[in-house]
């Protein structure tokens, strides 16, 4: 058995080729460093440095958020008053909550990372490859790849995804206006400029369930209003003349209610049974012959179970860690890594592997704990070096 | 020994550690869509490993991922939290799922510097790759002397 000790090494006192030492390799670095949402390679737009991120194209974003707000901010103008003096001030306490749910969660749903799956490295890719060709000739365009995997008893195809260079996990889908993968795929959004996954799809869920209650509160209070107006033999005409602004309210509510209603009505369906829209559009689990056993196979048979466990489950962390920083590769220093680690005299520094300038280790194992660049590896050109003593 | 020893041996060494080969160890997807990965034994590693350690990682692994993704009183508790705040409170707190993240990275941490780094391999945690594949990095066995 090796029996490796870790030994110190004096940065500064190491014949280094590049002069000046430590500071100005570290700046080096930190001027190089770009943060990963700026290579990332689907069609996303982020924000606040890599806080938010939306789809490339916002679609109809811009135009939902008006409606809500046009319609909430005409109804707490023109008709609250009203209903507050002759019912109870409850109406716009009840509005305003509905109103701070329905917008939060449509923030939420189109800045969230839906659950992109990050696209697999060179060596990742390479190494799926080789498996694939082991049990095919290669000279020419190989058919389409699928792979299959039994899932609580069932045949689920796995589809190899050309882009991301992987096969996609069950349920996984790519999306085509944002060019990714995205896990648990519901369906791409225009309203809401994002795609509806995984991680946002309780967002999803919260904002139409708000939206709906809300268009309904605001159609029924709009309409005792007037109701109330016209009463005493005046006619709705009087009413309509009395608070326009209730109209284009009422126009608003009626045309979105029963869609916004149609599309709760059918999420809730689609949560109690575990499915997602991608599936139950594709008819994956619908039993296509009677002899298969096909059903859901991802569903817990209890509807409870399975409201909670896509409602309520634990939130899954986001893969691509926009905020981490690239690992700088093949850079055109020639420092080698004793120079670039960052460390006070008295630390020990583990060295532990030797990665290419391509491939890094993860900055856990180097245990640097000055480093520079807390979440990402360490670029190195120079190969360190075991220092083992047997 | 001095510190112009050390310096000059690990000139004269120069022994660079190349990557030999990467094995990534995929999703086992037998239980649906939860995280978890698959404890068969990959034969680039049989030279280099006992095979009951490495299933022994990725079994606690596993573990720890399950652990994470459990649903029960504590995980429906703080989505129902999340839901009245309006899912604010993420912006504030970290999940459940973060902690067990961190302990995991702990985890793989640990197995790197007692078992695999010894043995010249090193655990990539699966969270840096997305969670499809635990990658492990063989580096070519060349023995270092001085």
């Amino acid at each position: 058995m090796n029996n490796c000790e870790y030994q110190q090494i004096e940065p500064l006192s190491l014949p280094n080729p590049t002069p000046p030492p430590r500071p100005a390799a570290v700046e080096e670095e930190e001027e190089k460093a770009r943060r990963k949402w700026e290579v990332f390679p689907g069609k996303n737009r982020f924000y606040c440095d890599g806080r938010f991120i939306v789809a490339q194209q916002s679609g109809v974003l811009p135009l939902t958020l008006g409606l809500i707000l046009v319609t909430t901010v005409l109804f707490f103008v023109f008709d609250c008053p009203f209903l507050v003096k002759h019912l109870t001030v409850f109406i716009p306490a009840i509005g305003g909550v509905l109103f701070v749910f329905a917008v939060i969660s449509l923030l939420q749903t189109s800045f969230t990372d839906p659950g992109i799956l990050p696209r697999a490295t060179p060596d990742e890719a390479a190494y799926i490859e080789k498996q694939i060709d082991n049990s095919g000739s290669s000279t020419y365009q190989p058919p389409p790849r699928t792979k299959e995997v039994v899932i609580n008893q069932q045949v689920v195809k796995l589809k190899y995804c050309f882009t991301c260079k992987m096969f996609r996990p069950p349920r996984t889908s790519h999306c085509s206006l944002c060019d990714n993968c995205v896990e648990r795929f519901d369906h791409h959004c225009p309203w809401v400029g994002n795609c509806v996954g995984k991680r946002n799809y309780r967002f999803f869920y919260t904002f139409i369930v708000s939206l709906s209650f809300l268009t309904a509160f605001i159609f029924g209070c709009v309409a005792t209003h007037l109701a109330l107006r016209a009463q005493g033999g005046r006619g709705l005409i009087f009413a309509l003349q009395e608070s326009p602004a209730s109209a284009v309210e009422l126009v608003i509510c009626f045309l979105s209610v029963w869609s916004i209603l149609g599309l709760s009505g059918f999420h809730t369906y689609l949560v109690a049974s575990n499915l997602t829209t991608n599936e139950d559009i594709k008819g994956s689990w619908s039993g296509k012959s009677e002899a298969e056993d096909t059903g859901n196979p991802y569903s817990y048979n209890n509807i409870l179970t399975n409201c909670c466990s896509v409602l309520c489950g634990p939130m899954p962390p986001s893969l691509i860690d926009r905020r981490g920083f690239v690992p700088v590769e093949q850079s055109s220093q020639t420092v080698s890594m004793e120079m670039v680690l960052p460390m006070p005299a008295a630390k020990e520094i583990k060295v532990v592997g030797g990665p290419t300038p391509s491939q890094l280790p993860p900055s856990r194992a180097l245990q640097v704990p000055s480093s520079p660049l807390p979440a990402t590896p360490l670029s190195l050109t120079g190969r360190p070096q075991f220092s083992c003593l047997f | 020994m001095s510190l112009e020893e050390w310096t000059h041996s690990l000139q004269d060494m120069r022994q660079q550690a190349a990557i030999a080969a990467k094995v990534f160890i995929q999703r086992d997807y037998t239980n649906g869509t939860v995280c978890q990965f698959q404890t068969k034994f990959p034969s680039e590693l049989e030279t280099r490993i006992d095979k009951q350690q490495f299933e022994e990682t990725v079994r606690t692994l596993n573990n720890l991922y399950a652990e994470a993704e459990k649903l029960g009183g504590s995980s429906y508790l703080e989505g129902c939290l999340a839901c009245l705040t309006a899912y604010t409170i993420f912006l504030c707190m970290e999940t459940h799922y973060e902690k067990v993240l961190k302990k995991i990275a702990k985890f793989i941490q640990e197995q790197n510097d007692k078992i695999y780094a010894p043995r010249g391999l090193l655990l990539t945690d699966p969270i840096e790759r997305g969670l499809r594949v635990v990658e492990v990095t063989i580096f070519e066995d060349r023995s270092l002397g001085r």
